[in-house]
């Protein structure tokens, strides 16, 4: 069986699974960051994909991705800077001690 | 010769996302990181996006990586590692879970592909999409705004009091 549009899609899906353990279980702010960049690029490899075979003339998919890869760069921006702010508050970056607006 | 393309980069990438994930070392995993963002950028090329694979290597290999190594330097917690927290076993739980429901849909589903050839290069056709009549000037217009107020966002949060 030659390789297909599953075969990006289960691809895809493996990355964004990965991602989400990396976002959900760890504790160190900037790795957090980096899984959440690692679930948005799986999202891109599926927009192509998409793009490439099943509307090959369209681009719709590529462009798609291009907007969602200047989000990401915005979003690495602002992420980043909240988490050196924090730091300089807290001198740390683990997620379990930021609990100043836990009830 | 396309099908072990496609296999051996489907190892890199799943290797070096697991490696971020696993690794101890905040700093290696930044660089397995980089190695990721590589890797899909020839994802790319396999699925005849030119520009988005300059565009992968100028943004994420360039950009954000260098952004998120600076971060790890400035925050000055490598010794720490990035450990995992309480909430590990369920986190497997619900990968695995998306995971699962994620490859059945895949599978089941009917795909109604296209035979056409893809189109390149598809620099041209992707500046006439974006910029052209009728196309995503709008949205376009919007992601400046967009990119301002992050940039500024972040100014503002650094700032020294």
């Amino acid at each position: 069986m030659s390789v297909g549009l599953e075969h990006y899609l289960v691809l895809s899906a493996v990355l964004f699974s990965i991602g989400l353990y990396g976002v959900l279980a760890k504790r160190n702010a900037v790795v957090i960051l980096m899984c959440i960049e690692i679930m948005l690029n799986a999202v891109n490899i599926a927009l192509v994909a998409f793009s490439r075979y099943v509307v090959p003339m369209l681009l719709t998919g590529q462009i798609f991705a291009i907007f969602v890869i200047v989000v990401a760069a915005a979003e690495a921006a602002v992420g980043i800077a909240i988490i050196i702010a924090i730091y300089r508050n807290r001198q740390s970056v683990d997620v379990d001690k930021f609990d100043l607006m836990k009830w | 010769m396309f099908d072990i393309v496609f296999w051996i980069l489907a190892l890199v990438t799943v290797g070096a996302a697991l490696a971020v994930v696993i690794l101890r070392d905040v700093f290696r995993a930044a660089l397995s990181l980089v190695l990721l963002f590589l890797a899909i950028a020839v994802i790319y090329i396999t699925l005849y996006a030119d520009f988005l694979a300059v565009v992968q290597v100028l943004i994420y290999v360039g950009a954000i990586s260098i952004l998120i190594i600076v971060s790890i330097m400035l925050t000055r917690e490598v010794w720490h590692g990035s450990p995992t927290g309480k909430l590990r076993i369920p986190a497997i739980v619900v990968s695995l879970l998306l995971l699962g429901t994620m490859v059945f849909t895949v599978i089941n589903t009917n795909w109604e592909t296209s035979g056409e050839p893809p189109l390149q290069p598809t620099t041209a056709a992707i500046g006439t999409s974006l910029f052209g009549e009728g196309g995503f000037i709008l949205p376009v217009e919007i992601t400046a705004v967009l990119l301002l107020a992050a940039v500024l966002g972040a100014i503002v949060l650094i700032r020294e009091k």
